[in-house]
């Protein structure tokens, strides 16, 4: 007896699922194979993501460590790499402390609140040819959607904590995230419309050249945009430590923290990974029929060690400067964008509404030209008057004046 | 609709990361705004101006080292003047040439110090803190070949210093002087002309000039206010009136000049180091005074240098015992805080953070 997916299930096109699916309907009705086969992907996301998290944690550690001239993480385990791990085990044995006056349950709430949009963005990002876990309709529509989540529970956290500091890292955190959820919409339009669908897998397959050289200065926003979501260096104000010492999650410890922390890391990963499917052409690569993962966490890696360069040359901006930035600079260059992607196709579609590739790359020729233009005179605009540094003033006893 | 708002006070300290030590601040926000700052100081207290009075003249510099704990050399060499203007002893030169080296290469030490961690409190994650350090740790062993300790130096004595440089000090001077220039055109490649940097700090919590000299601001940040004082030219002490260099001074009294004339202040220092090296001639580095220091009663003597964070003046009072009737520090940070209240108000919690650092204060000193 063998249980068989109609074409119209949302899971029919996951090869994984369909795979446990029939190895499974083998042995058990086929309600409960679909529910265990369900069940097993699911593990292997989250665990994924929260290995992955725990892994990029040492890797960003001893990247750091190389910047800074120092060695990093490197005691326990091949080249430090279990820290991650002795780092969990180390919170879980830490006290839980709630601080008094907290709004308990929401404190509560808020690691899983932080933690479950990092899991679920992965949902439908395809790891290689038909491996997303669901090829939703609507995939970038549901990346944006899942990741305004985390403002909440931002919001939550510096709520609940009762904790001035958290109050601080909370507002500045909400203010970020609303005001760079804009410009990151706009620029995800124009990868939607020369992509022609919101699917992640059509995306990908779409990207006959990768859409990083069509779509520059959407990458740009979204790149920017996204650090700015993720609360990284120069935009880290929600939790800046020389200033609000840990911002919205000063309270948290013990596993608290630890939820936290992964989600944070995750979160690195995942938007990785979705800038990846957008942007670098997602699996696709030499081989990718049977490689298309490794060319997947070749590229997450890349951009995440772009991240990690960013966060350790970088200082952070002021709060009205980085919203004067997501307002007078990237909104307006994303809009520009969206309108040059827009004309451009609608002259270069063929009858059928489709580009092909001497059509992107025309597209990528002019759109490299916006992207200068616009960078060049936005940059002129909002870039503020600093004097340079002056050449030393050689001054000797005589000409000092005593007033 | 109007949102009914009302103003939060947030104690910003004793235990924070940026405030440099136990600092504390009482500030009012709107917002991010600051409305009022009420500095308060004192959870490092540790009454070293009592302590001395019960010390001999020699035990004292080792209260000293404890001060500006970054820049103990300096304090040293403030109070061995002080000492040395009440007893009245000539320093022979080579111990005044080994107290300018030293004291100079502490000001880069200390300033180093200070720019990395203005940066910290910018944002940074720690990178040019790090190469900062990478640059103080050579001056740091340097001292220790000279004296054994690398942060409580207790180095210069009443009369000299403690002991002459071991014969290997001076090609590992050599040496740093060789590698500093390339590290130190890293820092300052990855920071001087950094955007973020200029338009963060550019024209905020500006220090007029009149209000710098008025509330008695001194060093680095009364310089950056467009004041050319500094005592190595004023009022010469041990070497500096056979060397040769200049005062940077800044007009803007920002955040970003005090940060600019340390940066070019430790280029000079660097001046002076080299033609230490080159004037240095051998002799004894200890005058010729007894064990146990009596200054005559009622002598009175006030010792003042140019430290890294300003005019540090140590005034003692002898009554004719072992132990002086009574020991003043005047210390530049304290007198640098009293203008916090001008800087801050106005501007906002992250101005607030990186305005203190570009005081550079130090809390051992403030508190005493």
């Amino acid at each position: 007896m063998s249980c068989v997916l109609g074409p119209d299930n949302i899971l029919h096109d996951t090869l994984l699922f369909r795979v446990i699916y029939d190895f499974v309907g083998h042995l058990l009705p086929c309600w409960l194979s679909y529910i265990v086969a369900g069940g097993v992907i699911m593990m292997l996301l989250v665990n994924g993501v929260l290995m992955g998290a725990g892994l990029f944690s040492w890797v960003e550690r001893r990247l750091i460590g190389r910047f800074h001239n120092r060695i990093g993480p490197n005691r326990w385990g091949p080249f430090g790499m279990l820290q991650p791990m002795a780092d969990v085990v180390k919170l879980i044995f830490k006290e839980d402390l709630t601080p008094a006056g907290a709004d308990r349950i929401v404190f509560m709430i808020v690691p899983v609140a932080m933690l479950a949009p990092v899991v679920l963005m992965m949902a439908v990002v395809p790891f290689a040819k038909d491996t997303a876990l669901a090829n939703l309709n609507v995939g970038v529509l549901y990346v944006l959607a899942v990741t305004s989540i985390t403002s909440v529970a931002i919001f939550m956290a510096g709520w609940a904590s009762n904790n001035r500091y958290a109050m601080f890292g909370a507002s500045r955190g909400v203010a970020i995230l609303i005001s760079y959820e804009v410009p990151v919409v706009m620029s995800l339009l124009g990868v939607v419309l020369v992509a022609g669908s919101m699917s992640m897998a059509d995306v990908v397959s779409a990207q006959t050249i990768p859409f990083l050289l069509v779509q520059p200065l959407a990458f740009f926003v979204f790149f920017v945009g996204t650090s700015a979501e993720l609360n990284r260096t120069p935009f880290d104000l929600a939790e800046a430590e020389s200033e609000i010492i840990a911002g919205y999650h000063i309270e948290y410890s013990g596993v608290k923290f630890a939820l936290i922390q992964a989600a944070e890391f995750g979160a690195v990963l995942t938007s990785s990974a979705v800038m990846v499917t957008l942007f670098l052409s997602g699996w696709s690569g030499p081989l990718s029929s049977y490689l298309g993962w490794v060319w997947f966490l070749m590229k997450i890696g890349v951009l995440a060690f772009v991240f990690s360069w960013v966060r350790a040359t970088f200082p952070r901006l002021r709060i009205d400067q980085l919203l004067a930035f997501a307002w007078k600079f990237l909104l307006p260059i994303s809009i520009i964008n969206l309108f040059a992607t827009a004309l451009e196709v609608y002259f270069l579609r063929d009858g059928a509404g489709t580009l092909d590739t001497t059509d992107l790359w025309i597209m990528a020729g002019i759109n490299f030209g916006v992207a200068f233009g616009s960078l060049l005179i936005f940059g002129t605009l909002i870039k503020e008057k600093v004097r340079p540094a002056r050449p030393i003033t050689g001054v000797t006893l005589s000409s000092i004046e005593v007033s | 609709m109007t949102i009914r708002t009302e103003p939060m006070t947030v104690n910003i300290g004793p235990q924070h990361p940026s405030t440099h030590g136990v600092f504390r601040l009482r500030v009012t926000f709107d917002g991010e705004e600051i409305l009022e700052v009420e500095p308060i100081f004192g959870y490092l207290h540790r009454g070293t101006e009592k302590l001395a009075e019960e010390r001999n003249y020699t035990q004292i510099v080792t209260l000293t080292d404890r001060l500006d704990y970054v820049s103990s050399m300096i304090n040293n060499q403030a109070y061995c003047l002080a000492v040395e203007e009440l007893l009245g002893v000539e320093v022979p030169q080579r111990a005044k040439y080994l107290r300018t080296l030293t004291a100079e290469l502490q000001r880069v030490a200390s300033h180093l110090m200070g720019i990395g961690f203005f940066l910290q409190d910018l944002g940074t994650l720690g990178t040019p803190l790090m190469y900062a350090f990478r640059s103080r740790e050579r001056i740091l062993d340097l001292f220790e070949m000279l004296c054994g300790a690398r942060i409580t130096v207790s180095y210069m004595r009443p009369g000299g210093v403690f002991f002459d440089a071991p014969v290997d000090f001076w090609p590992a001077l050599d040496q740093f002087l060789k590698d500093f220039e390339a590290e130190y055109n890293e820092i300052q490649q990855l920071i001087l002309e950094n955007e973020i940097v200029m338009v963060r700090t550019r024209g905020v919590a500006l220090l007029p000039l009149d209000l710098a000299i008025n509330a008695s601001v001194s060093g680095p940040s009364l310089r950056a206010s467009g004041l050319a004082w500094d005592w190595r030219k004023m009022a010469p002490y041990d070497a500096y009136d056979r060397m040769e260099f200049d005062v940077p001074i800044a007009t803007g009294g920002d955040n970003y000049d005090r940060f600019w004339v340390r940066i070019q202040e430790i280029h000079q220092s660097i001046r002076i180091v080299k033609q230490c090296i080159e004037q240095i001639e051998p002799g004894p580095t200890r005058a010729d005074v007894p064990l146990v220091l009596r200054p005559p009663a009622g002598a009175e003597a006030y010792g003042r240098v140019e430290a890294s964070k300003g005019e540090l003046g140590f005034y003692l009072v002898s009554d004719g015992g072992i132990s002086p009737y009574r020991m003043k520090i005047r210390s530049p940070s304290l007198m640098n805080l009293t203008v916090t209240e001008h800087l801050l108000v106005g501007w906002k919690l992250a101005d607030m953070i990186v305005t203190l650092g570009s005081l550079d204060i130090n809390l051992g000193e403030v508190d005493r």
